[in-house]
């Protein structure tokens, strides 16, 4: 079970309280974990990555086990600590705009 | 006796104002979609009940919300805006070509006879349209093909800004974009053309004859006159009586022809108003004075109107969707400002006091009266 942290404006939309918890079949990377959570909430598309080309939208940062993975391809797996739910991957609205 | 319910988009939310048809006592409900930039919030005409809400983000994008029941409930619908095959590239500000990409839906034009149907204008400018509710969208995807390669933004972005859905031509439609003019279609958005003979923009565009790349803020037309427009340029109140295929200038005695907004009474089709803005790099009323210019000939008098308005120290903007009127017999007249006021005027503008003044900075105003 994979556990996820969205920013407060996309629980918002999404209609969801605290953490997100997904079921994702086979290597747990950023691109599968998006997959799975877009699957779940469809309302969520385009809010994190771009809708065509899937990159990651400019203000938006993902963190784990206090490791910063934005810059990580999308297809690198995501911590042991992430893939077996013992840590949270964090979505996170960057710090941008004063 | 009618309701008068106001629309006002935010930079941090969307507010729903109501009255009786007396307009002195509102009841404020909001924020909706707090913390969102809410660009514009319209009623379908066939459907009062129906509102669509362009919501967005410079973090998470964008959203289109839609209501079945005045704006008491939302839920999201579509929000994939693809350009229609290859997007090609558009002008850049220092004149290099710049792919077209999706920003944001700046207005929201639901049509005249199905709340199903709805166009957003979008930046990078573009007209989409949806006939299922806003579920999906697709492009009309031949406006960008004129002369498209030639567009460049304006300040704000090269956005398509206005829609208007002409009732006695139903396949008519005129649209605005900054900078690069008006453009109208009689069918339906399968041909366009430029509509912006008689438009001078000097110092932007040296060639007098330039068939693109005019700086236009808003159109505003009478529903029972559609081939008379009126048009807030960068620089120039301007007006056409053939459906845009020329226009001139009615700027008149107004103490400059800067602004944004500009709309036309509901039951006098040569009574119109313009908020005057001291300058392109000075967007506040001259003089500190927050006045709205009425002219009841069709432009070229004007008269300023400042009862209830603030007339020292008042340096806020108002932007070009922030403006609107009611159809009651005393025609309302409403605008929002970037202080965050929503000033409103029951008697055509003679008099104006604010209804609500402490918002986030308002983007869009819009009216609606039901029975």
């Amino acid at each position: 079970m994979i556990r996820v942290v969205l920013p407060a404006h996309l629980r918002t939309l999404a209609h969801v309280d605290g953490e997100v918890t997904l079921d994702v079949a086979g290597e747990v990377t950023q691109r599968a974990v998006l997959d799975a959570l877009e699957a779940r909430y469809p309302v969520l598309r385009g809010t994190i990555r771009d809708q065509v080309t899937h990159r990651r939208r400019a203000f938006v940062r993902f963190f784990a086990c206090e490791e910063d993975w934005s810059h990580e391809p999308p297809d690198a797996p995501l911590p042991d600590a992430v893939a077996t739910g013992a840590e949270p991957l964090l979505i996170v609205g960057a710090m941008a705009g004063g | 006796m009618s309701e008068v319910r106001v629309l006002v988009g935010t930079r941090k939310g969307a507010f729903i104002l109501t009255s009786d048809g007396k307009r002195q006592r509102w009841d404020i409900r909001g924020p909706l979609f707090a913390g969102w930039e809410i660009y514009h919030l319209k009623g379908s005409p066939a459907d009062p009940h129906r509102l669509y809400a362009s919501q967005s983000s410079g973090w998470f994008g964008q959203q289109i919300q839609r209501s079945t029941d005045g704006g008491e409930t939302w839920e999201p619908v579509g929000n994939t805006f693809v350009y229609d095959g290859a997007a090609g590239t558009h002008q850049w500000y220092d004149g290099t070509p710049r792919p077209w990409e999706f920003k944001r839906v700046w207005h929201l034009e639901p049509s005249l006879t199905e709340p199903d149907t709805v166009y957003a204008g979008v930046e990078d400018a573009a007209l989409f349209r949806s006939t299922d509710g806003g579920q999906t969208w697709q492009e009309l995807p031949a406006l960008r093909g004129v002369k498209g390669h030639l567009w460049q933004p304006g300040a704000g972005g090269m956005c398509l800004h206005t829609i208007v859905l002409d009732p006695s031509h139903p396949e008519r439609i005129f649209i605005a974009i900054s900078a690069a003019g008006v453009f109208r279609t009689d069918d339906a958005g399968k041909t366009w053309r430029p509509m912006n003979r008689g438009l001078k923009s000097p110092y932007e565009l040296p060639d007098p004859d330039a068939e693109v790349g005019h700086c236009v803020h808003r159109l505003a037309t009478h529903q029972a006159r559609p081939d008379v427009l009126f048009m807030q340029k960068h620089w120039d109140v301007m007006r056409s009586d053939d459906a845009g295929e020329s226009w001139h200038e009615v700027s008149g005695n107004l103490p400059t022809d800067f602004g944004f907004p500009i709309v036309v009474h509901a039951h006098e089709p040569d009574t119109i108003y313009v908020v005057p803005i001291t300058s392109d790099s000075e967007h506040y009323p001259p003089e500190g004075q927050l006045r709205v210019y009425r002219s009841r000939t069709g432009g070229h008098a004007w008269e300023a109107l400042t009862q209830g308005l603030p007339q020292r120290d008042c340096y806020v903007n108002v932007l070009r969707d922030a403006m609107a009127v009611d159809t009651l017999e005393a025609c309302g007249v409403y605008f929002g400002t970037t202080g965050g006021q929503v000033y409103a005027s029951a008697d055509a503008g003679d008099s104006w006091a604010p209804i609500v003044r402490d918002l986030p900075p308002v983007v869009s105003v819009e009216v609606q009266v039901l029975p």
